[in-house]
């Protein structure tokens, strides 16, 4: 894996190399899995039936370099912003006018969670769109996190990030773009709309931040919820509550102890465990697709994305991110900037249009009519993912 | 099924060398970012233990001090449970069962076991004479890894009822710090015909509203006193440690990476409170262990977790208690009335005031602060723990 730098703000082709010894001793580790006892109770984490299943396949059947070979097929840069060589994919569309526009990943996502999008973005003729909604897109690797370079001090919370970002749209000529991101990418373009950069005309997350600091005090310790909620407001409450009570233990971990986690560094099941235990839904995604019946996820969407983790040995400098931030992840920032929501079902919570309309006043566009999708959504869904994308910001073109 | 069977420990070559494989084969994550202990276990420290377990450290040595001491195993309540049972040569001598914690086991009492049972060798008087039974609990050391719900602190409290009984005590003690803490004060509130009286080190069951705040997550209670603010902020801040969510929301999930690497196992053992990791980092960066914390014996601890693949089934006791709380209405605990006696050692998590001990023991017989030990008191100060015990326990003989 490497990148060459020339100057200090010089875009430099980046190249993917993954070496036969690599692969051989990540194949020798699964192998050589030493493995509990079943799970007293299917609630205690990541079932052994289905890490077992994703270890026989990852051995035996898995073939990264047929990813490898796609991956390396994009256009692939690293300039260096901020002291931090910052990776990304920048594919720009044929279609003159395309609106640039900077996709985040999140935890446990990487940029792999984006690569269905960009035809359907870049390309919009090919996929049953109007040549006017065409993006040039850009998708970086949060510092940490897969090419990027991992940072050797600490500061990168997700407000400099957000301003990496920044500099990287200047750095690549672009006046004018829009930003999109869930999860820790919902984190990072909300701080770029904080920021207010000349260029940025508006946002679109499929992870809103929308709570009030009460509501978000509230559901954390588990308080009743306040008088005068909806039926609406009502099940978005009762969802963060149980959310809070029972999914949060990875995230307390790396919050607190990132550095603690040596077992994911040192063991893919151990790795492959602690990513899928994100949320329920998207877990229970995960165990249908390696019980053969798979919804938006397959076995290789899943494996791409954990074995890009191993092979960058980013398990740990990816959660530092969590110990880095000390924004509340749910409560309105006091975004001003046009804002786009789309609410896929399963997504961590499904935030209503009146906190949407509330967190921010100028939203542009509000969509929860789905019948599928979670927390991945652009991996998921990208389809639908994609439509959102150009509903919202077909307005700011 | 009441039998009571003689127990040797005797491990077979092979996981030793496989042991020592995997340390030697250890992926590092790179380092942390900060020069404290903030972002968890440091790596020098971790790099410090594995080069002293994978090369000079005796792998049979955790071994050769169990089979040092009579160790038996019975069936109860479906479950076999180990435990070493000494009795001391003296007449009279008051039986005393006592209950390790997480991250410990029955190597943290090896030490005390001379001066509670033979206490004329070491200081005592013969009429201080303990007859000592230490339990492994379900799912730790070579007790039986429960494969059914249940297994709480009250269930284990019970066992712990008919092991005495079985051993033919019909008057006894018991102590207990940490998880240990748990199980002896639940052991009090069913206070079985026999059960004269408990010694804590750990104020696992605070007065309500502190529980509340702690455990819930809530402001800390209006008007509390500087020595209360000062106990309630560590220990308020200890329950909001990833490990304590991890294990209780998902015990499997970080299971897998305890079972499959040493290094993951070792760092989650190390990371339990900041006074314990830093003596114990002392004890393997600089040489410098402090009381009974030495290299060998932190190792004799994490290797019994490793040799045994108790990772997953010892964090499931953590599941259970939060399961047993989120199943029953919040309800006071009928009071204690048996006599309870509780030793503040300064290097605990917190310093639990006099006043807190008494609202939840109103028949607090015995209360005293020492000048040295920590969270593993019986295992950093042997010869003081048993001098508090010996203390504590002397008016109900």
């Amino acid at each position: 894996m490497t990148g060459t730098t020339g100057t200090a703000t010089a875009i430099n082709p980046f190249t993917i190399e993954v070496s036969e010894g690599e692969l051989t001793d990540l194949r020798d580790r699964i192998r050589a899995t030493r493995w509990p006892d079943r799970e007293v109770d299917p609630s205690q984490g990541v079932r052994l039936e289905t890490i077992q299943a994703l270890a026989e396949y990852w051995e035996n059947e898995y073939d990264w370099r047929s990813f490898e070979k796609r991956f390396a097929a994009l256009p692939h840069f690293i300039t260096k912003i901020d002291g931090v060589d910052v990776h990304f994919i920048h594919v720009r569309s044929e279609n003159t006018g395309a609106l640039p526009l900077i996709v985040t990943h999140g935890w446990p996502g990487s940029t792999v969670e984006q690569l269905k999008i960009i035809d359907p973005l870049t390309n919009p003729t090919a996929n049953g769109a109007a040549a006017g909604d065409a993006f040039h897109l850009v998708i970086p690797s949060i510092p940490g996190h897969g090419f990027s370079a991992k940072p050797t001090e600490t500061g990168w919370d997700p407000i400099r990030v957000a301003r990496a970002w920044v500099v990287l749209m200047e750095r690549l000529g672009y006046a004018e773009y829009v930003a999109q991101g869930g999860d820790w990418g919902n984190a990072v373009t909300e701080q770029m709309a904080l920021l207010k950069p000349p260029g940025l005309l508006g946002i679109h997350t499929n992870m809103p931040a929308t709570l009030s600091p009460e509501i978000s005090r509230a559901v954390q310790i588990g308080d009743p919820a306040p008088d005068g909620l909806s039926e609406e407001e009502q099940t978005a409450y009762d969802v963060l509550v149980h959310f809070f009570a029972t999914g949060i233990g990875y995230s307390q971990e790396m919050g607190n102890r990132p550095q603690t986690l040596y077992g994911i560094a040192d063991s893919p099941v151990g790795l492959a465990a602690w990513m899928l235990d994100h949320d329920v839904a998207s877990y229970e995604l995960i165990v249908r697709a390696f019980a053969g019946n798979p919804g938006g996820l397959s076995r290789d969407d899943v494996l791409d994305n954990v074995t890009h983790y191993w092979l960058t040995n980013t398990g740990i400098s990816s959660a530092r991110l969590y110990w880095e931030s000390k924004l509340a992840f749910f409560e309105a920032k006091g975004v001003e900037l046009p804002v786009g929501v789309t609410v896929f079902p399963d997504e961590l919570y499904p935030a209503p249009r009146s906190w949407a309309e509330r967190a921010y006043p100028d939203l542009i566009h509000y969509n929860n009519d789905f019948e599928e999708g979670g927390h991945f959504a652009a991996w998921e869904q990208p389809e639908a993912f994609s439509k959102e994308v150009r509903d919202t910001f077909r307005a700011l073109r | 099924m009441s039998e009571v069977r003689p127990f040797e420990v005797d491990i077979p070559d092979q996981p030793l060398d496989d042991l020592r494989r995997r340390i030697a084969a250890t992926r590092l994550p790179p380092e942390e970012l900060v020069d404290d202990s903030s972002q968890g276990v440091q790596l020098a420290t971790t790099e410090a233990l594995l080069s002293y377990w994978g090369v000079d450290y005796d792998l049979r040595r955790a071994q050769a001090r169990l089979n040092a001491v009579p160790q038996f195993l019975t069936e109860i309540d479906g479950l076999d449970i180990h435990f070493i049972h000494v009795k001391s040569g003296h007449e009279g001598a008051l039986p005393l069962i006592v209950t390790h914690g997480w991250p410990g086991s029955v190597i943290e009492m090896l030490e005390a076991i001379g001066p509670l049972t033979d206490p004329t060798a070491h200081g005592g008087a013969p009429e201080d004479a303990f007859d000592l039974v230490v339990p492994s609990l379900p799912g730790y050391g070579f007790s039986g890894q429960p494969t059914e719900l249940g297994w709480d602190a009250g269930r284990v409290a019970g066992a712990w009822t008919e092991l005495m009984d079985r051993l033919g005590y019909d008057r006894y003690v018991a102590p207990g710090g940490d998880v240990g803490a748990a199980v002896t004060d639940t052991l009090a509130i069913l206070a079985p015909e026999g059960l004269a009286g408990i010694h804590l080190n750990f104020l696992r069951r605070p007065p309500p509203e502190i529980a509340a705040a702690v455990f819930g997550g809530a402001p800390a209670p209006e008007g509390l006193s500087e020595e209360e603010q000062s106990a309630f902020v560590p220990f308020a801040r200890q329950f909001r440690r990833g490990y304590i969510a991890e294990q209780g929301q998902s015990p499997q999930t970080i299971g897998y990476a305890l079972t499959d690497s040493p290094a993951g196992l070792a760092g989650w053992m190390l990371d339990h409170d900041t006074d314990a990791y830093e003596k114990i980092s002392r004890a393997f960066v600089d040489g410098e262990p402090s009381g009974g914390l030495t290299r060998d014996s932190v190792l004799d601890n994490i290797t019994l977790y490793w040799l045994t693949g108790t990772g997953a089934s010892a964090a499931r006791i953590y599941w259970e208690g939060q399961n047993a709380a989120a199943a029953g209405p919040a309800q006071t605990p009928p009071e204690v009335s048996l006599p309870v006696a509780f030793t503040v050692f300064p290097g605990e998590i917190f310093r639990a005031p006099r006043a807190w001990a008494e609202t939840v023991y109103p028949n607090l017989t015995y209360f005293n602060e020492v000048d040295r030990g920590g969270h593993f008191a019986a295992w950093e100060e042997p010869l003081l723990f048993a001098a508090e015990l010996r203390s504590a326990f002397r008016s109900l003989r």
